[in-house]
C-alpha cells in the first residue's frame, strides 16, 4: 500500500509539472509595457516553486517507498543531523528566495501602483455598475464635468449623473461603452463605482484592480499592440457578475483620432 | 466545595495540593446523556455529526455547481422541483449558482473545517489527552455546541426565504451584502440570516476557545507538563488562542453588518450610491472596513482550519512510523510562530482592493515569511519518515496524503503572496485551486486521518481498513484531478465565481472544466464508501482493544470507549513525553505516557 502511494505521488508530481512546463494552459500574450516584469516574476516564481514542489513530493514518495514496515526487524534510523540542519537550511534557502522575490517583485509592483502616470497620459474616467462599464473622455476642453449621483439616470443615458444644463465642462464629455485607446499611448484611468464592488481585469494587460464604492482609484497602463480584448469583472457584484464585460480596443493613433471625432459628433 | 449543595451539582471542583480535577457525575436522563450532554465526549461526537451533515450538504451543492459549469444548458433532474423559481426546467439561474457557491463556502469553512478538526476532535480528545475528566466549563461547552447547531439551522433556513438564499460569497463583501433588497436577488432576508448565523457561530466558537484554553492550562493531570503535551493538544490549544482573537473580531463585524441591513446604519456603505435606480439613504461608511475586519478574522481562520490538521498529523505520524517525531520542540515553535504571523498578513487578500498600495509590500513580506515555519514543519514530517518502520493503516495514509496536498497548496501560495503576481492571478481559479488544496483538502485529510485513528476510541469498534484504503486511494487521486487543473485555468485567466463562461477568451477552458466536473462527481461518490464504512463500523465493526495502534498518549490508556469520567475514577500520572516510539518499553517499541517512570539511573 505504501508503494502504491509512493508511485501515485510520483506520477501526480511528474504529470502536473509536465503540464506546467509544456504551457498547455498559460497566460495570453502580453500587450502592455508593465506586463513584461510581471511575466518575468511569474516565471522566476514558477521555477523556484516548481523545484521545491518536485523535491518535496519526490522525497515524500521515496521515503514512503523505502521505509515501510515489512515485518523484518530493522532498527529505526534518525534523520542525519536531526532537526537543526533542516531548520537552518530551510530558513536560509526559503529566506533567500523570499528576499529575492520581494525585492524584484516590489519593483514591478511599484511600477504599476506606486508610480504616477505619465503627465501626457490620456485620462479616461471609468464607472462600473451592475453589470456594465462606462468610459468617459474629457472632450475638447480637457475637463470632466462634475458627477451628481442624484442625477444618474441610466434610462436617459446619463450614467455619470452629469448636469450639462448648468455645467459647461460636462457638455463635451464623451461616454463610451468600450475602452478605446491609442497604441503606445500611456493611459490613466480613474475607477469609481456607482453601486457595489466591481473589478477591472484584462489578462493580456496583466492588470487587475477593484472598484470600491466611495473611492476613486487611479490606474495606468500602456498598450503596445493593436488588439481587441475583453475587460471582465472579478469582484462578485450580483447575479449578472459572470456576464459583466466590456471591450478594450487598442487602435492605431490616427484611427483613434477619427474615433474620438465620431464619438464627439454622436454625443 | 465539599458541602451539600455541591453534591447535587453534576460537577464539583476538587483542589488538592498538586492537581485540580473535576468530579464527573454520570448523566442519568436521556436528555442529559444524548442531547444536552455536559460530557465533552458526547459534545465532540455531536460536533462531528453536525460537521458530517454540513459536509454532505456542502458536497451536494458543489456537485450542482460543477455540473452547471460543465453543462450550463443541460437540465439537472429534480432541480426544477427543488427550486422552481431559480431553476425553471432544471437549468439553474446565475443567481442560484452564486447562492450555491455562497452556501457551499460558508458551510464548508465554518461548519466543517472549523467544527470537525477543532471543535469535534478537540472536544473529544483534548480533555482525555491532558488527563482531565471533562472540560473546564462543561455547561459553556454544551452551550457552544447548541449555539453552533442553531447557527447552522439559521443558515440552512436562508434557502427557504422568499428573496432567495444569500449570494455574496462566503466573504460577504459590502456594500453588496449591506444594501438590502435593492442590490438584487439574495440580498433580502437570506443575507440577514447569513450574518445572524455567522454571528451565532462566533459566539459558539468563542465559548469553545476559552474552554479549550482553560482546560489545557488548568486541568492537566499530575506529571502532564507542557513539554509532555501531545502535539495534537498543542495544536488545539494554539488554535483556541487564534480563535479567541479571530472570532471576537468577526462577531462585532457581523453585528455591524446586521445593523447596516436592518437599522439603517452606514458602517460599510458610503454615500452617493445609486442601486436599482435609487439613490441609497446611506453616507459615510467604508466598504474596505468590512474587508479589513473580515480578513483580520479570515486569514487566521485558515489556520484555525489547518493547525488542528498539523496537530493530528504530528500526533498520528510517529504512531505509524514507529519512531519519534523529528524536532518536537521545533514543531511547537513553528506552530506558535505561524499563529503569531497569521495576524500580520490579512491584507494579502486585499492587494487589489484599493487600499494604499504601499501596504501591499508590508503584508506580502510576513505572508512569505510564514512559508519558513510551514516549510520546516513539512520537512520535520518528511524527515520523520526517514528510517521509519511505516505501518500503512488508513489513518497513516491520510497523514501522508495530507503532507502531499499541503505541499501542493502551500507552494501555490508562493505566487499569490506576491502582489505583482497577484495582480494577474487574483480572482482566478488559481486562487480556488490554492485554497482548496491548502485548507480544504488538507484539512479534510486531517479530519479523515483523525476519524480512522480515533474511531476505535470513540465507538469502541474498529473501522474497516480495506474500505478505508480504497477510500484513501481514490480520494487522493481524485482531489488532484479536481484541484490541480484549477491552477492551469487560473494561469489562463479563467475568472472564479462565474455562473457560466461566456467570455470569448474563457470559452476554451470548457473541456478542462468538464474534466474537473467529472473528477468532482467521481471523488464525491467515493465519499459514500467512507459514509458506509462509518455507519457500518459504528454498528458492526470489530470490537476495539484499548490501544489498537500501540500509541502512547493518555486516550489509549483508558477503555474504548472511555467511561463517562474518562479514566474510571483514576487520575493518570504522567511520567513520559508523547513521543517515545522506537524504544524498548514494557509492551513493545513504545512507552505510554502513563507508564511508571523508569527507575532512576536506567
Amino acid at each position: 500500500m505504501g508503494r502504491l502511494f509512493a508511485v501515485l505521488t510520483a506520477v501526480i508530481t511528474v504529470v502536473s509539472t509536465a503540464i506546467f512546463i509544456s504551457r498547455t494552459w498559460w497566460l495570453p500574450a502580453d500587450v502592455s509595457v508593465l506586463g513584461v516584469g510581471i511575466d518575468r516574476q511569474m516565471v522566476e516564481t514558477m521555477v523556484a516553486a516548481g523545484v521545491l514542489f518536485v523535491l518535496a513530493q519526490l522525497a515524500l514518495a521515496l521515503f514512503v517507498w523505502q521505509y515501510g514496515d515489512r515485518g523484518t526487524p530493522r532498527p529505526i534510523k534518525i534523520f542525519p543531523g536531526g532537526a537543526t540542519p533542516m531548520v537552518v537550511i530551510a530558513t536560509i534557502l526559503v529566506g533567500a528566495e523570499i528576499l529575492v522575490l520581494t525585492l524584484v517583485g516590489a519593483k514591478v509592483w511599484a511600477g504599476i501602483f506606486l508610480t504616477p502616470p505619465d503627465p501626457k497620459a490620456l485620462h479616461i474616467d471609468v464607472q462600473a455598475e451592475q453589470f456594465a462599464y462606462y468610459f468617459r473622455y474629457a472632450g475638447s476642453d480637457g475637463r470632466f464635468g462634475a458627477m451628481h449621483p442624484e442625477l444618474i439616470d441610466d434610462g436617459n443615458g446619463n450614467f455619470f449623473g452629469l448636469d450639462p444644463a448648468n455645467d459647461t465642462t460636462a457638455r463635451d464629455d464623451i461616454i463610451s461603452a468600450s475602452l478605446v485607446v491609442p497604441v503606445n499611448q500611456p493611459v490613466f484611468l480613474t475607477l469609481h463605482s456607482k453601486d457595489v464592488g466591481h473589478a477591472f481585469y484584462v489578462p493580456a494587460l496583466r492588470l487587475q484592480q477593484d472598484f470600491v464604492p466611495g473611492l476613486v482609484i487611479p490606474l495606468h497602463f500602456t498598450a503596445t499592440q493593436v488588439v481587441k480584448q475583453e475587460i471582465v469583472c472579478t469582484q462578485l457584484c450580483g447575479l449578472g457578475h459572470y456576464n459583466m464585460r466590456a471591450y478594450l480596443e487598442v487602435m492605431p493613433r490616427n484611427q483613434f483620432g477619427q474615433w474620438m471625432q465620431d464619438q464627439a459628433a454622436l454625443q | 466545595m465539599h458541602d451539600a449543595s455541591a453534591r447535587s451539582a453534576p460537577y464539583v471542583r476538587e483542589t488538592s495540593d498538586t492537581v485540580a480535577v473535576l468530579k464527573h457525575a454520570p448523566p442519568e436522563t436521556f436528555l442529559r446523556k444524548y442531547v444536552f450532554s455536559l460530557d465533552h465526549k458526547v459534545i465532540g461526537k455531536q460536533y462531528l455529526d453536525l460537521a458530517l451533515a454540513a459536509v454532505l450538504t456542502g458536497m451536494v451543492l458543489s456537485w450542482l455547481m460543477r455540473f452547471h459549469l460543465a453543462y450550463p444548458t443541460t437540465p439537472i433532474p429534480g432541480l426544477a422541483r427543488l427550486a422552481p423559481n431559480a431553476a425553471a426546467g432544471g437549468v439553474m439561474t446565475p443567481e442560484l449558482y452564486l447562492s450555491l457557491m455562497t452556501m457551499h463556502g460558508t458551510i464548508m469553512i465554518f461548519f466543517v473545517l472549523t467544527t470537525a478538526p477543532f471543535a469535534g476532535f478537540g472536544n473529544f480528545v483534548l480533555p482525555i489527552q491532558v488527563g482531565a475528566e471533562d472540560m473546564a466549563f462543561p455547561r459553556f461547552n454544551m452551550m457552544s455546541f447548541w449555539v453552533t447547531c442553531v447557527a447552522f439551522l439559521v443558515l440552512i433556513a436562508a434557502f427557504f426565504v422568499p428573496e432567495g438564499p444569500p449570494l455574496s460569497g462566503w466573504t460577504a463583501y459590502a456594500p453588496l451584502s449591506a444594501l438590502g433588497k435593492d442590490a438584487g436577488p439574495g440580498q433580502g432576508t437570506g443575507q440577514t440570516l447569513w450574518a445572524v448565523s455567522i454571528a451565532l457561530f462566533c459566539v459558539g466558537q468563542l465559548l469553545g476557545a476559552f474552554n479549550f484554553i482553560a482546560t489545557t492550562l488548568d486541568l492537566r493531570t499530575r506529571g502532564m507538563t507542557l513539554s509532555r503535551l501531545p502535539f495534537s493538544t498543542w495544536a488545539w490549544f494554539i488554535t483556541s488562542v487564534i480563535g479567541l482573537i479571530a472570532f471576537s473580531v468577526l462577531l462585532p463585524a457581523c453585528i455591524l453588518l446586521i445593523l447596516d441591513r436592518v437599522a439603517g446604519t452606514s458602517f460599510f456603505i458610503p454615500g452617493g450610491l445609486v442601486v436599482s435606480d435609487r439613490l441609497q439613504p446611506h453616507a459615510g461608511g467604508s466598504p474596505l472596513l468590512w474587508q479589513h475586519l473580515f480578513w483580520f478574522f479570515g486569514h487566521p481562520e485558515v489556520y484555525i482550519a489547518i493547525l488542528p490538521g498539523f496537530g493530528i498529523v504530528s500526533h498520528i505520524l510517529p504512531v505509524f512510523a514507529r519512531k519519534p517525531l523529528l524536532g518536537p520542540r521545533v514543531l511547537i515553535a513553528c506552530l506558535i510562530s505561524i499563529a503569531f504571523l497569521s495576524y500580520t498578513v490579512w491584507g494579502h487578500h486585499m492587494f487589489l482592493s484599493g487600499m494604499n498600495p504601499l501596504s501591499a509590500t508590508l503584508f506580502s513580506v510576513p505572508t512569505l515569511i510564514i512559508t519558513i515555519p510551514a516549510t520546516i514543519v513539512t520537512l520535520l514530517w518528511i524527515g520523520t519518515l526517514y528510517g521509519a518502520r511505516l505501518r500503512f493503516t488508513t489513518a497513516a495514509l491520510f497523514c501522508l496524503g495530507f503532507i502531499s496536498v499541503f505541499v501542493s497548496g502551500g507552494i501555490s501560495g508562493f505566487f499569490l503572496a506576491q502582489p505583482s503576481i497577484d495582480t494577474y492571478l487574483h480572482g482566478t481559479y488559481f486562487v480556488v485551486g490554492h485554497f482548496h488544496f491548502v485548507m480544504g483538502v488538507a484539512a479534510m485529510f486531517g479530519i479523515f486521518a483523525g476519524t480512522y485513528f480515533w474511531f476505535p476510541k470513540m465507538y469502541g469498534r474498529m473501522m474497516n481498513e480495506t474500505l478505508g484504503k480504497i477510500h484513501f486511494t481514490l480520494t487522493f487521486v481524485g482531489v488532484y484531478c479536481i484541484f490541480m487543473p484549477m491552477h492551469y485555468l487560473g494561469l489562463a485567466g479563467n475568472v472564479r465565481r462565474y455562473a457560466a463562461f461566456t467570455d470569448d477568451y474563457m470559452k476554451g477552458s470548457l473541456p478542462l472544466h468538464r474534466f474537473i466536473t467529472a473528477a468532482a462527481l467521481f471523488t464525491g461518490a467515493v465519499q459514500l464508501i467512507f459514509l458506509y464504512n462509518l455507519i457500518w463500523s459504528r454498528l458492526r465493526g470489530a470490537k476495539a482493544p484499548d490501544n489498537p495502534w500501540e500509541a502512547t498518549s493518555l486516550e489509549w490508556s483508558t477503555a474504548s470507549p472511555p467511561p463517562f469520567d474518562n479514566f474510571g475514577g483514576r487520575h493518570p500520572v504522567v511520567s513520559h513525553g508523547p513521543n517515545e516510539y522506537g524504544v524498548t518499553g514494557p509492551a513493545g517499541d513504545y512507552v505510554m505516557q502513563a507508564s511508571p517512570a523508569r527507575p532512576s539511573g536506567s
